[in-house]
């Protein structure tokens, strides 16, 4: 039940396989790897560097929906830590820049853990709030213009590479591993997922779900954070009106893809990365096919939804076996 | 700018109200969309140069990407009986009304960079406004020019899909090349009018074109996607500005920072200028009653690496770009 990858990864691996075989179709050098610069440069370094920021918001975000919560935030929180960071990064150290942009992102987290798990607000309408005035704030640190940067630290953190790896991806792949150690090294992801199953008794039984339920928004907030300085990053520049912009949908949707029901009560880390993944994969196949971009959306509806019912036990023949199966096991 | 983005519609018609009467010879109020994007800051910030050129005294009202707020301030800046009003309208429909109570009025008005619903032509005095598909055209005829007979395969990044801007400078850019048998667009997609999804996009692009060596050019529908093109070049091992040309549109300053750098060829200015023409029309207008044309078109210039970029980055930094 608490493995990392447990045998329902299945449905999400096979889509996961489905779609890079259709992107093999629709562009023959998808598998291309070549060396550029120390660099590894090919479309499946593309899937995955692309796939980064979702990815970080995804780790944040399984854990606020396992406590039955949501966090809409995301993406004006990666706006802002975006903002401090461009802002910053010409005039002070990276270790400064990092510990401002993270630490705006830890606050945000607070607010939003602070509404939803002291004053009992319901998820989706506290984070909307930071949602909706998070992106003023950080239009008015940027003064609604694209905050560009030079510092050789902070444009290494989006476009250097470690092991010929772009270095946001191994960030990613860190975080993954860090955010699993803790939540599943210990009692504290059973913790979570009782939080979410059932607030009430598990307070009951001495959980103190109200430190839970602050702890995982924080820790949204800093995944949130971290998204939005590798994003700046990228670009070398903070363009605070599309910085993230929808990405909190897509982050929610990754989640889902994963697995993990909007209900609460149990996630897979795993499986929240690889929805992104998987959406990514996605995204960079409809720009390689060379398809009019009037298509773009239709197209990631039409596979969102087929990913989705392939982990349908009632529609998905195989999923449905699967399912019976384990029922049928003890 | 953003500062005052903060302000509620309210609080800023009151803080118009209580403006003290100046000396100046014409007033007028100027109902500005919001602090959308660095273009707009950029027209806020020239449109007061050039009042103040003139010595006339504008009044703006920052309306926060809302309709209502903008009907708002043009009825009150009707009651305080400016000599014009210029509007920068959000959206093409709903201005009959209040339209007619300027009309009413006799305060005539202008509309900057966008214009409005057909049916409403005899509510304004003109409208300055840029040609975007005569943009596109231009980004096209120097591409043409520059790579004169030789093969080329084109990519395009498109703005948003469905903004009639995005529209018109990809039919502009179609009818320019349309003459050219040798140019051809290999690729097209949209980049959102956004460095991220500009620099995206054009990873792509390479890794589907040869790793970039089947690419001749970018035609981009804005200077931003450029910028972050020219990044997915250069991670690609490519020279942006030499392995493969570039023409974008719009003339932000960061598009001279890449041409002083050699790596950005061209771009079409979309001049933040709309308010100069405007302002001339109104004065002709008041003072010998000339009826302007209803179309005041700005100049699209065509500005190139030879066209010294590091002065027009230092002209246009300040703007609010």
């Amino acid at each position: 039940m608490t493995a990392l990858l447990p045998r329902r990864g299945l449905a999400q691996i096979l889509a996961l396989i489905v779609i890079l075989a259709v992107d093999r179709v629709v562009s023959p050098q998808f598998f291309d790897l070549r060396l550029q610069d120390g660099r590894l440069f090919g479309s499946l370094i593309d899937v995955l560097n692309r796939g980064t920021p979702v990815a970080l918001l995804s780790l944040g975000m399984v854990l606020v929906i396992a406590t039955r919560g949501i966090d809409l935030s995301v993406g004006a929180v990666m706006a802002i830590s975006g903002a401090i960071a461009a802002s910053l990064a010409d005039s002070h150290g990276l270790p400064v820049v990092l510990a401002a942009s993270l630490g705006a992102g830890l606050v945000c987290g607070l607010w939003n853990g602070f509404l939803v798990a002291v004053l009992g607000m319901q998820p989706i309408v506290a984070t909307l709030i930071l949602m909706v005035a998070g992106r003023g704030i950080a239009q008015l640190i940027t003064e609604g213009r694209i905050v560009t940067f030079a510092s050789p630290g902070l444009v290494w953190l989006g476009n250097g590479s470690i092991l010929g790896l772009p270095v946001p991806v191994a960030i990613a792949l860190g975080m993954l591993i860090l955010t699993g150690a803790v939540v599943r090294g210990s009692a504290l992801g059973l913790l979570i997922e009782a939080t979410g199953g059932n607030a009430r008794a598990s307070e009951l039984a001495g959980v103190g779900t109200r430190a839970m339920i602050l702890s995982v928004y924080v820790w949204c907030g800093v995944c949130a954070a971290l998204a939005g300085v590798i994003a700046a990053a990228d670009i070398m520049g903070a363009d605070a009106n599309n910085a993230g912009l929808w990405l909190e949908l897509d982050a929610i949707l990754a989640v889902v893809i994963g697995g993990t029901s909007l209900f609460g009560g149990r996630f897979s880390l795993v499986l929240a990365v690889l929805g992104a993944l998987i959406i990514q994969t996605m995204n960079t196949g409809i720009l390689l096919s060379g398809y009019p971009p009037e298509f773009n959306l239709l197209v990631k509806a039409v596979v969102v939804m087929a990913v989705l019912l392939l982990q349908s036990p009632k529609l998905s023949g195989f999923a449905g076996i699967m399912a019976r199966l384990r029922r049928a096991k003890p | 700018m953003t500062s005052k983005a903060l302000f509620a519609a309210s609080a800023m018609a009151a803080l118009l109200l209580a403006l003290p009467a100046s000396a100046a010879e014409l007033t007028v109020g100027f109902s500005q969309i919001g602090s959308e994007s660095g273009w707009r800051a950029a027209e806020t910030s020239v449109s007061k140069q050039e009042a103040a050129k003139r010595k006339v005294n504008l009044k703006i009202a920052d309306a926060q990407q809302k309709q209502e707020n903008q009907i708002k301030a043009i009825r009150s800046f009707i009651a305080q009986n400016v000599d014009a009003i210029f509007l920068a309208p959000v959206v093409s429909t709903g201005w009959d009304s209040v339209l007619k109570e300027a009309k009413e009025a006799k305060i005539p008005v202008v509309l900057l960079d966008r214009d409005i619903d057909p049916s409403g032509k005899e509510l304004y005095l003109t409208a300055v406004t840029s040609d975007s598909v005569h943009e596109g055209e231009v980004a096209g005829d120097w591409l043409a020019k520059t790579v004169g007979a030789k093969a080329c395969n084109v990519v395009e990044l498109q703005g948003t899909v469905g903004a009639s801007v995005a529209a018109n400078r990809k039919k502009g850019f179609d009818t320019a090349i349309a003459k050219h048998a040798n140019l051809k667009v290999v690729r097209s997609q949209t980049g959102d009018f956004t460095r991220a999804k500009g620099k995206e996009v054009m990873e792509s692009f390479i890794k589907a074109e040869g790793g970039g060596k089947n690419i001749c050019a970018v035609y981009a529908h804005n200077d931003d996607m450029m910028v972050g093109a020219i990044q997915a070049m250069k991670e690609a091992g490519l020279k942006p500005g030499k392995d493969i040309l570039t023409v974008s549109i719009d003339a932000v300053p960061d598009i001279f920072k890449a041409m002083v750098a050699g790596e950005a060829n061209a771009t079409v200015e979309l001049t933040p200028n709309m308010a100069g023409p405007a302002l001339d029309a109104v004065a002709a207008f008041k003072e010998k009653g000339t009826v302007p044309p209803k179309w005041i078109q700005t100049e699209s210039r065509l500005l190139t690496a030879t066209d010294n970029p590091q002065k027009e980055y230092d002209s246009k930094k300040g703007l609010g770009y």
